[in-house]
């Protein structure tokens, strides 16, 4: 899978290369007149050298970072089956169409007019996800879903006091992602944790008992939710929500089950943000940059923060006058970079494509489901759509635990899936293989799984001490927190 | 599972040493097994008044944090400084050495914790949850 | 049939192993009421039909490389070494995914390891994060932990000269906190005012937050703004704009700042319409547990060699949930990883050489406009400047407009940042602005002014 070990024990930190008089840069030659710094800076400000900074060559550098990155495991190597992160391919097309100079080098405080091609692209980008949300408007601003869920949060609760209302509450099932409580909290509200059914969905009983508690803003909910299955009563239960005069907030990640299927604007959603590091293709790049669209419905258009693209006839303008509006929930307008990578694929996609897509990554999910299904345990039953989740409750016999069991994937050549979440299944294995994938990827990964159950079964010892073929053997990361050691330091004479 | 039978247990897995007007506090060593190797703990500083059942602090593994209660109420009196760079105490000794607070107690404080017996029933009950 | 999904074949397999008859019927479970026909888009395209709209929205853009560009405010154009990109295509690399499996993640750990070190060594803090959205975000996140170390204290000094971008997102995230902002206003030479900073500063206050070089250019004195701070107690933040000023500028670090933050697009970055950029923050060990964000940690493995993984994450989201330390998920992994690679690049002597050139060429512009030039004129002519300034002017639009029609992007007007900003342009001048284009700007300015 990665290169030999021995390569890796030759490979240190950048600092370590370091060779005194080494460069790995030339600037252009200097010709204005050179000048003093002592003369024009105040002494107190005026830096020396800077300790530490390492001395190294162009090819010292394309050698490290080529090293280092035979070490990662990626999508373009293999199936990443990571459930509830959408690890579908990254086209090729994005990556050059967000390098042309037109559109990587322009800047965000040029006068409009230097920018129509810019705002235009923005304004396509908004459209194509209205349509496909069916909301009313999109703002294309946060960085990151949990950035998006923290911009929707704060819109329901200006559209709240709008209203004269102050609810406290907000309704996030066990199920949820820790990021939803943590932006409600960051929103300024409290959290209220709901159980959830039997068969791990929304309890709407549960929710009209704290509705009629009265100080509910808001429910927030993932469709389908963390376990792969569509909320069965999400049109109730919005129903409901409104009703009181509280907000529906769905978060996105899985929304790679139903685009061109379903519509959450349908489904009586007010905001719900879009990972479009998941669903449309844009890199996660070893975790980041992403981008967290909030789509919403009218009621929460006057809160969106400033500034929106609007158009007249074939002009494109940046709307700063909207008086309700949360205001900005990060610099500028948005990771252009990765909006241009978004529309990208979803004109490379189409209308048809984005369906196929969905209809792909739920068929597939299903595939993995019925091969495992005789070798895993299943937690909840209910009909799968892009992701299925297992635990390691056949397994645990033998005390194999379900990060042993991911660690012996690796040595098989795959990305694990995530574990431990949603924290109402013990022992999670949550698998999620998008459209990307043919049979012949999927079988593999079935048939490392079927190994895998054989060798809890047989010898568990083996699967307990794995990997044992990746290019470090298992980490160990309770040192690294009784000792953290968070960046290298220059060694003293 | 061992279980010193001088102890009084609460059923947020903290056990109570009490000696006179002064309690030790730490938790069990099912509730260290359950948490994993533990890489930091954070306690409360000296003259902090808690009320039983509030919380005290937090005990963090590699994967999760643990709210620590107060079993009893109290005043802090002191917190084991050695956790501070030895977190590990808590896993390998967490009767003795891992011990957590010593809190003031008034005389009737530790009504409704259990025995060892008690303790052990329940954690027997609650399926190793 | 798609070139990104799989084919028909594929298809009936599955069908016929799953032993359903077709798709639709896996979406049973999808009410009828929620569901759509078809969307109202185009079909799908090629590359060529997808590479042709594109172009057209590149085309009506002016791109920077076209003109003689001084543009700055918080965006700025400085080397773009071609090994970065080429780095950055590597599969490896920019299709992975957080490294939350470290053992076939430690391409991106190192180099991770390796940005928190290059972080501390600009900043001469002690420990540094895996990086966050942006400067505005990472001011925020400044202001947050403050208030979780200062609970009792509700207030925050904020510095009038903070890039507007960054204060705008302040206030958004701060009401909901209940936070209080105060501002400080800079005085007649560009700078904060340091009487009525001090004056500002209250025991309610939990931080005061600088930046420098401030948003219209002069580079403050950190020494006694960290110095009020540590008399009231409250936790000082440094914000930086334009981070290759690190070069050649003390850090906050020296001056006992607890916080240096801020925005490493400079470095190399792409201005990107403004995204994706790069947010740092490094802080002191002490508020190692109140750090918002990534980190990765050294430790061994089972054969005890030396590797990196993710660590202390309990402090985030994904577990302590809503009493994370914040509630951001990514970092910018893979533009961290492009400003290791110009880091490493440039060195010791590039970090230096590269601030020392931009600082010079802006010298170079305010010598020359000293005594004026036409209508404009220096707003801060004694305040000592990194390599952005502020040009008075009354209609810097119409005078950029003017400027652009001979291939000069002038700099930033201040007539559209919020109110409150004298009116003018914001210059900023680096290591890519020939002599040929700064005489080619001065001689302009000298007509058009």
């Amino acid at each position: 899978m990665s290169g030999p070990r021995r390569l890796r024990e030759r490979e240190k930190l950048i600092f370590e290369r370091s060779s005194v008089g080494r460069i790995g840069y030339q600037l252009p030659a200097l010709e204005v007149p050179a000048v003093d710094p002592a003369k024009t800076l105040p002494a107190a400000t005026l830096r020396g050298e800077i300790e530490g900074l390492p001395e190294v060559s162009e090819v010292d550098v394309v050698r490290h970072f080529t090293r280092l990155s035979r070490w990662n495991y990626s999508v373009d190597e293999g199936l990443y089956p990571l459930g509830s992160c959408t690890m579908k391919y990254n086209p090729r097309l994005n990556e050059e169409l967000a390098r042309l100079p037109g559109l990587a080098g322009i800047h965000p405080l040029q006068p409009e007019d230097q920018v129509q091609g810019a705002l235009a692209l923005l304004w396509q980008l908004e459209h194509a996800l209205v349509e496909i949300t069916g909301l009313a408007r999109v703002t294309l601003q946060p960085a990151a879903g949990a950035h998006g869920e923290l911009a929707g949060m704060l819109m329901i609760r200006r559209a709240l006091e709008d209203r004269g209302a102050r609810p406290r509450t907000v309704l996030i099932p066990d199920s949820a992602h820790g990021t939803n409580p943590a932006s409600a909290v960051f929103a300024g509200f409290d959290i209220v944790e709901v159980a959830s059914t039997a068969q791990g969905t929304l309890d709407l009983e549960a929710l009209g008992r704290h509705l009629a508690g009265g100080d509910v803003a808001a429910l927030m909910i993932t469709v389908p939710n963390t376990l792969g299955v569509f909320e069965p009563e999400i049109v109730r239960a919005a129903a409901m929500l409104h009703e009181r005069g509280a907000f529906l907030y769905m978060d996105g990640a899985n929304l790679n089950a139903f685009v061109g299927v379903a519509l959450p604007g349908r489904m009586g959603v007010d905001a719900l943000h879009i990972n479009l590091h998941k669903t449309f293709s844009t890199p996660h790049g070893g975790g980041g940059p992403g981008a967290g669209p909030v789509a919403v419905s009218e009621a929460l258009v006057p809160y969106l923060p400033v500034p929106i693209v609007e158009r007249t006839g074939e002009r494109y303008t940046l709307s700063t006058g909207r008086p309700k509006s949360i205001g900005k929930v990060r610099g500028f307008y948005g990771n252009f970079g990765m909006l241009v990578r978004a529309l990208a694929y979803i004109r490379s996609l189409g209308r048809d494509g984005l369906r196929a897509m969905a209809e792909g990554a739920v068929l597939n999910a299903n595939y993995l489901r019925k091969g495992l299904e005789q070798h895993y345990h299943l937690a909840y039953d209910g009909p799968s759509l892009h992701e299925v989740v297992f635990d390691d409750t056949l397994q645990a016999a033998s005390g194999v635990k379900n990060i042993d069991i991911a660690k012996r994937l690796l040595d098989y050549g795959f990305h694990p899936p995530t574990m431990s979440f949603p924290l109402i299944v013990h022992g999670a294995l949550m698998i999620e293989p998008t459209e990307s994938e043919g049979v012949e990827e999927l079988d593999a990964f079935i048939a490392a799984m079927r190994e895998i159950a054989r060798e809890a079964k047989e010898t568990p010892d083996l699967v307990k001490g794995a990997p044992y073929s990746t290019p470090v053997r298992r980490l160990d990361e309770v040192r690294a927190a009784r000792q953290p050691v968070l960046r290298w330091v220059p060694k003293r004479p | 599972m061992e279980l010193p039978k001088d102890l009084l247990y609460s059923r947020t897995h903290e056990w109570v040493r009490l000696s006179g007007n002064e309690a030790t506090v730490g938790i069990t060593s099912f509730a260290q097994e359950q948490l994993g190797d533990i890489v930091f703990v954070e306690l409360p500083g000296a003259g902090k008044q808690v009320g039983k059942g509030e919380q005290l602090g937090n005990i963090e593994s590699v994967k999760a944090v643990s709210e620590l209660f107060a079993p009893v109420a109290g005043e802090v009196l002191a917190a084991n400084d050695a956790l501070q760079d030895h977190p590990e105490l808590v896993n390998q000794d967490p009767f003795g050495e891992g011990w957590l607070v010593r809190l003031k107690v008034a005389p009737r404080a530790a009504e409704g914790l259990l025995d060892a017996a008690g303790y052990e029933k329940f954690v027997a009950e609650e399926g190793g949850h | 049939m798609h070139r990104y999904l799989a084919g028909e074949a594929d298809r009936r397999h599955m069908l016929a192993a799953v032993g359903v008859k077709s798709v639709d019927e896996l979406f049973a479970t999808v009410p009828a009421d929620v569901r759509v026909g078809q969307l109202d888009l185009p079909r799908g395209r090629s590359e060529e039909e997808v590479r042709r709209e594109f172009i057209a929205y590149a085309i009506r853009n002016s791109a920077l490389d076209c003109f003689a560009s001084f543009l700055g405010a918080g965006v700025y154009r400085h080397l773009a070494p071609s090994v970065v990109d080429s780095l950055l295509q590597r599969g490896e690399f920019f299709t992975a995914y957080t490294p939350y499996q470290p053992e076939v993640s430690q391409g991106t750990l190192q180099a991770i390891f390796e940005f928190q070190t290059f972080v501390c060594q600009l900043t001469e803090m002690e420990v540094a994060n895996a990086s966050l959205y942006d400067g505005a975000t990472a001011v925020v996140e400044a202001v947050l932990m403050a208030h979780r170390v200062l609970p009792d204290r509700p207030r925050v000094v904020v510095a009038g000269a903070l890039h507007p971008e960054y204060r705008a997102v302040l206030d958004t995230y701060g009401a909901p906190m209940r936070l209080e902002i105060t501002t400080v206003p800079w005085g007649p030479d560009g700078r904060i005012a340091h009487q009525r900073l001090a004056q500002a500063i209250g025991p309610d206050v939990c931080a005061v937050v600088v930046q420098s070089p401030n948003f219209l250019g002069p580079i403050e004195d950190l020494g006694p703004i960290a110095e009020a701070a540590r008399k009231a107690g409250a936790l000082a933040v440094q914000v930086v704009a334009e981070a290759t000023s690190l070069g050649l500028l003390v850090p906050g670090g020296r001056f006992g700042f607890d916080v240096v933050c801020g925005e490493l697009q400079a470095f190399g970055l792409p201005a990107a319409f403004g995204g994706p950029h790069l947010g740092f923050y490094a802080t002191r060990q002490a508020y190692l547990r109140q750090l918002p964000g990534r980190l990765v940690g050294e430790t061994v493995d089972a054969d005890g060699q030396r590797g990196f993984v993710l660590t202390l994450s309990t402090r985030e989201q994904h577990i302590r949930r809503g009493k994370a330390t914040s509630n951001i998920c990514t970092n910018h992994g893979l533009m961290a990883l492009a400003a290791t690679i110009v880091l490493s690049l440039l060195g010791k002597r590039g970090v230096r050489e590269i601030a020392l050139a931009s600082h010079t060429t802006a010298e170079y512009l305010k010598a020359a406009l000293r005594g004026g030039s036409g209508r404009a004129a220096l707003a801060f002519p004694d305040a000592p400047t990194y390599n952005e300034f502020l040009l008075r002017h009354d209609d810097p639009d119409a005078l950029l407009t003017r400027l652009k029609d001979e291939g000069i992007l002038a700099g930033v007007a201040t007539t559209h940042l919020g109110g409150g900003w004298p009116k003018g342009i914001l210059v900023a001048a680096t290591e890519t602005n020939t002599l040929e284009e700064c005489d080619r700007l001065l001689a302009a300015l000298g007509r058009l002014a």
